[in-house]
């Protein structure tokens, strides 16, 4: 929110340096996200136009002969010659000029030059050249009574103005107007704040007999103001206050509408003007809508009510106007209007903000609503109103006598019990009763001091943010300063760490690092079409029900798609055969998380979808065994039992090169080679190696590994034996192995798979495979009889289980 | 080369004898020198040693000379014999060595040669980054604690003091789960408590964390979140939060300052402090917004921090008694701070990145420079 330092100091006496009141509102938690001392214009003074003359060789651009004293010029009778491409200036009329030598604000200089052979000596400015105001088409008229040859910015009043722009938090509805921050700034700095009582001669008849209010949902509308002011004539308000509004970022439109965006910037209220002409009675009500009401507002939009939204209804409860967002276009004021009819009221927070959101009608008077205005305000802002549109309107108008002042349900005054000792544990300092009133008092938090010390406080109608003990803690903080408080370091009782399953992954992707992948973060949001591209034809993943785009609708079910793409991106930008991996969560069909839900009033089926932290690994250009082996160092690294069983027909896997990965025989992931279709797919014309696993069951297995006890090491010499069998393409490898394992007994302690052998001395559908089996005993020597049983022992077993022959 | 040893007839004179075996000894001595190889001197090794050798033939000798003459030369015979084996173990070693050092010498290699061997991959920068963090934190006496990813209103807003239509929750822009039978958005009336949402921040982890575990609790809540931003140089709908949360007996304001000025000191340098400027979050009170010294100027003003030296990490407060009360926990007795940062632009502000989409790109050439 924007304000200006001069409008600021109509309300308290502030003075300094405008970069330490900056730091003061930062401090104060009004953070100033920029700071504008105002330019000063130099050279830029009030000129009168002497003379008009035609380019004459140009249409669009005539010669102005300005006068402007002590500058003899070239133009007639020694005023100073301007070209000047606006046409909206009369003889006499007086213009702001910037001179030879003068900046503009966007930084151009001004210099004397020529235009299409003509001398210019200066420019005529616009308001919108100067970022005063909106218009950009003509050249500013300036009121007569402006002193000529004036510097332009003192006469306007904003010599040496700071613009601030505020980034104000939503629960500081007081802090939404020049005299909520003035009264801020004014407690920081010591100085008294007051909202000046506003002026109002009233003229014109009493107001009961041409207006009348109706509060008729009282839950909306806690209070409902009104006023009516005649003689009303639409024109332009004047430069001071289009200056102003314009800086706070509000387009200037005419007076009456000026007015009421200045009211709501200085005291943070919005209101609403309508044609007293076009509602019939004068009379206003307000209601919620039952639903299926139809309104055309302000900005030409024809508008559904929906149940509960307020409204603003005439004598025949026909909608004028949505409570708190919008008024409606048949009543709105125009050039012909003359008397005005004046609204200002309080709302219900939440019904402002449900209707305007769910309307997308987000304005500055919403916004407050929203946060909660002042309801006290009400008749002071209405005489503000009065008293500047007075001021402001040629020959002035006429206010009608008295207010009506509707009631609904207001909130009622809060009061909260402030502990001295809870404020000064909270705060980490300790705070006297007196501390307290002497940081709450000036900003409106009125003390009182209990007997047993402590402060009653009386919450006032402007902070409806501040509610319990805590709250005003914060208003205590944010007043002694959150700076000056002090800095003590808890000591937690138990040391810090991480868990068995943090350090193991971790540990997880360190091993993976050093094989050689690199981590990748791919998307886990997914084009429906990406999963299936994938080859993933599983169950429906999961959708999101608002998606910025299709592409990302669906929540990944596997780590694949999203790696075979990052694997395709760098491969379509010539990085050849990078291998990279994940770890992430994948997301599952949603399941009842039956107990770990704690919500009060919640069902217990809180349906949620299962996440399951994935492994995924993929090599472009790599081969299965490039997988194989990554399976392998795992269960090396962390003690792991993990096997292979070859498996056909995987999803997204080569049919007949993929396998499940076994921990203790419990299925955990696949390793193998992507299904080369869904390589082509992607652009990929290598083969791509792939390891996908569960990492829960992982590194809880690697977690109770770490704890194993340690297997002594035989001293006793070993023996080898070299077992080669001719086993049939159905049996594994993987089973041979196991067979030997499981037959050889304690003294087979290893066995090695050393030679693997296809071609013209085997049968067909057979391949010869040779073990290595190493025999120790950990208390002898072992004897060649008892090598050469355990040997035969395990040729039987193989021979047996896998219609396996030694060759 | 046999010389005049061979020639000795038995029963010489020992004078004879002892010219003889000095003859021997300097022909061996000869021969040893002469042998160019390993071969070789093994060729002349019978020549020196053993029975058929001159001084062996002049020992088989020696019982023919009287006793009192055979010490005499007894003596000079195994001094021969003594230099002979020297100068032969000499040559041996030295002969060898020098074998082994042509051999060597043809084994040359250009090691800048060497053909790429295995490389070692890269973890992502979040992942470091992260791991940085939890390290500091850990070693401030924190744990790391983990939640899911897609989680209940309850979780990610009720139970941080946002109840439903609460014009807070326009804070953040959710992502919403399809899951079926639900399909008004947001901010509807009712039914909200069973809305499944992605996580906008790591804060509904707090709230598992406070359920089941009784204060004393010193924990950070590392983790992925999700808003319905459209990505840009400094927005992802998917990035990462780690936030902090202290639950004790005599948890104050300025302990929060203090935790978080250690971690800054600890994380960013001795260089770097904090501030705490007021702020608003429905789940903490008072509230506060974490700044740093900046990074890049230390505080002098530069571009990055708009001139104020200071740069914007987070937000944090005192947890709002309303989220304590809801998880069961009296926070008459107990209270505490919680703090939130970005992850991600922690990452790009250490190593100068401009933009966070390049974070995501996956491209080699990003993942490997780290």
């Amino acid at each position: 929110m924007k304000v200006l330092l001069n409008w600021l100091r109509e309300f308290a006496p502030i003075e300094g340096d405008p970069a330490e009141l900056a730091d003061h509102l930062s401090d104060l938690g009004m953070a100033v996200e920029e700071m504008r001392v105002l330019p000063s214009l130099d050279g830029v003074v009030v000129a009168r136009v002497a003379g008009l003359r035609p380019h004459p060789e140009a249409d669009r651009i005539q010669l102005v002969d300005v006068e402007l004293p002590g500058s003899p010029g070239e133009g007639t009778d020694g005023a100073l010659q301007v070209c000047c491409g606006a046409f909206n200036m009369s003889v006499g009329d007086l213009v702001p000029l910037a001179t030879i030598g003068a900046t503009m604000p966007d930084g151009m200089q001004i210099s004397e030059r020529r235009m299409r052979g003509q001398l210019s000596q200066g420019m005529c400015c616009s308001a919108a050249e100067l970022e005063l105001g909106a218009d950009a088409e003509g050249i500013m008229i300036l009121p007569s009574e402006f002193e000529l040859g004036a510097p332009l910015m003192s006469q306007l009043g904003l010599a040496g103005d700071v613009l601030y722009d505020l980034e104000v938090n939503p629960n500081r509805p007081d802090a939404m107007s020049a005299a909520g921050v003035a009264r801020d700034l004014a407690a920081r700095l010591g100085v008294p704040f007051r909202i000046p009582a506003p002026v109002v001669s009233e003229t014109g008849e009493d107001i009961s007999t041409v207006a009348s209010v109706e509060i008729i949902d009282a839950d909306l509308c806690g209070r409902f103001g009104v006023r009516v002011i005649r003689d009303v004539s639409i024109g332009q308000s004047p430069l001071w206050m289009q200056a102003r509004l314009t800086l706070c970022g509000m387009r200037p439109i005419n007076s009456v509408v000026d007015v009421s965006n200045y009211v709501m910037l200085e005291l943070g209220t919005p209101n609403h003007t309508y044609d007293l002409a076009l509602v019939p009675g004068g009379h206003l009500g307000t209601r919620r809508s039952a639903g299926g009401e139809r309104l055309v507002t302000l900005d030409g939009s024809e508008r559904e009510m929906l149940r509960g939204d307020g409204l603003i209804v005439d004598r025949d409860d026909r909608p004028i106007g949505i409570s708190g967002v919008m008024g409606g276009e048949n009543t709105e004021i125009g050039d012909s209007t003359t008397a005005v009819l004046l609204e200002l009221a309080w709302w219900d927070r939440l019904s402002i903000s449900r209707t305007s959101q769910r309307l997308g009608l987000r304005s500055e008077a919403s916004m407050r609503f929203e946060r909660g205005t002042d309801h006290e305000l009400v008749p002071i802002a209405l005489d503000r109103f009065c008293e500047l549109l007075d001021r402001v309107t040629p020959g002035g108008v006429s206010v009608c006598r008295g207010r009506l002042d509707g009631r609904g349900d207001l909130p009622s005054t809060t009061r909260v019990r402030v502990r001295p000792a809870r404020m000064s544990h909270l705060l980490g300092r300790s705070f006297s009763a007196d501390e307290l009133r002497g940081l709450l008092d000036p900003i409106g938090l009125q003390c009182t001091v209990a007997d047993d010390g402590v402060l009653e406080v009386t919450i006032p109608s402007f902070r409806p943010d501040v509610v319990t003990e805590t709250d005003v803690a914060e208003e205590v903080a944010r007043h002694y300063g959150y700076q000056r408080l002090g800095r003590t370091v808890p000591r937690s009782p138990e040391p810090g760490r991480l868990t068995p399953a943090q350090r193991l992954r971790r540990e997880l992707r360190r091993v993976l690092v050093g094989a050689g992948l690199s981590e990748a973060m791919p998307n886990p949001f997914l084009a429906p079409d990406a999963v299936r591209q994938a080859g993933i034809d599983g169950a429906e993943p999961v959708r999101l029900l608002n998606p910025l785009a299709t592409e990302e609708s669906v929540l990944r079910p596997s780590l694949l798609p999203g790696l075979i793409a990052a694997a395709a991106y760098n491969s379509s930008h010539r990085n050849d055969s990078v291998s990279l991996f994940e770890i992430g969560v994948v997301f599952g069909p949603p399941t009842a998380r039956g107990g770990d839900v704690a919500a009060p009033d919640m069902t217990a089926a809180a349906v949620l979808p299962i996440e399951t932290e994935h492994l995924g690994a993929i090599w472009a250009g790599g081969e299965a065994a490039d997988a194989v082996h990554l399976t392998e160092l795992i269960a090396t690294a962390f003690g792991l039992h993990l096997s292979l069983t070859n498996a056909n027909d995987l999803d997204g896997m080569h049919p007949v090169r993929a396998a499940q990965v076994l921990l203790d025989g419990q299925p955990v992931g696949v390793v193998g080679e992507v299904d080369p279709v869904v390589c082509e797919r992607h652009g990929l014309s290598q083969r791509c190696a792939w390891l996908h696993a569960n990492v829960e069951p992982l590194l809880a297995a690697a977690s109770a590994s770490a704890e194993r006890p340690y297997q002594l090491v035989s001293t006793y010499p070993s023996s080898d034996i070299d077992l080669a069998f001719a086993v049939p393409d159905g049996v594994q490898a993987s089973q041979v192995r196991s067979t030997l394992l499981a037959s050889g007994g304690d003294e087979l302690r290893s066995v090695e798979l050393f030679d693997i052998y296809r071609g013209d001395q085997m049968d067909p559908g057979t391949r010869s495979l040779a073990y290595r089996l190493r025999l120790q005993a950990d208390d002898r020597t072992l004897t060649d009889e008892q090598v050469a049983d355990i040997r035969q022992r395990c040729i039987d077993a193989v021979e047996h289980a896998h219609s396996a022959v030694l060759r | 080369m046999n010389g005049p040893a061979t020639d000795t007839p038995a029963g010489a004179s020992p004078e004879a004898l002892l010219a003889s075996i000095d003859a021997a000894r300097g022909q061996g001595l000869a021969a040893v020198a002469a042998a160019a190889t390993s071969d070789e001197l093994t060729q002349v090794e019978s020549t020196l040693f053993g029975r058929k050798a001159a001084l062996g033939q002049i020992k088989q000798g020696l019982g023919s000379l009287p006793p009192d003459q055979r010490a005499a030369v007894g003596r000079a015979l195994n001094e021969a014999q003594q230099d002979l084996r020297a100068a032969h173990a000499e040559a041996a070693d030295e002969l060898a060595a020098s074998a082994r050092r042509e051999q060597l010498q043809r084994e040359w290699l250009d090691l800048t040669e060497t053909p790429p061997g295995p490389e070692r991959g890269h973890l992502h920068l979040v992942t470091q980054t992260t791991e940085r963090l939890e390290d500091v934190f850990v070693g401030m006496g924190f744990t790391v604690s983990e939640g899911p990813q897609a989680e209940t209103d309850w979780y990610n807003f009720e139970a941080l003091n946002l109840p439903a239509a609460h014009p807070a929750r326009s804070m953040w822009d959710t992502l919403y789960l399809d899951l079926g039978e639900r399909t008004e958005l947001g901010d509807g009336e009712g039914g909200e408590a069973s809305n499944v949402v992605l996580r906008t921040h790591t804060s509904p982890v707090q709230i598992r964390v406070m359920e089941v575990q009784p204060p004393p609790i010193y924990t950070i809540c590392p983790g992925r979140v999700f808003r319905r931003d459209t990505a840009d140089a400094s927005h992802m709908p998917v990035f990462h939060q780690i936030e902090g949360l202290v639950v004790d007996r005599g948890i104050s304001f300025a302990d929060l300052a203090g935790t978080l000025e250690e971690f800054t000191s600890a994380y960013f340098g001795k260089a770097i402090s904090s501030r705490l400027r007021p702020s608003y979050f429905p789940f903490t009170e008072p509230s506060a917004e974490f700044d740093i010294t900046c990074v890049i100027c230390e505080g002098a003003g530069c571009q990055t921090c708009q001139r104020t030296g200071w740069i914007e990490l987070g937000g944090c407060g005192m947890v709002h008694p309303n989220v304590l009360a809801n998880c069961g926990i009296d926070f008459e007795e107990w209270t505490g701070f919680a703090f939130g940062f970005g992850i991600d632009r922690l990452a790009l502000m250490r190593h100068g990145i401009d933009d966070l989409r390049d974070m995501y790109t996956n491209d080699i050439r990003f993942l490997g420079q780290f």
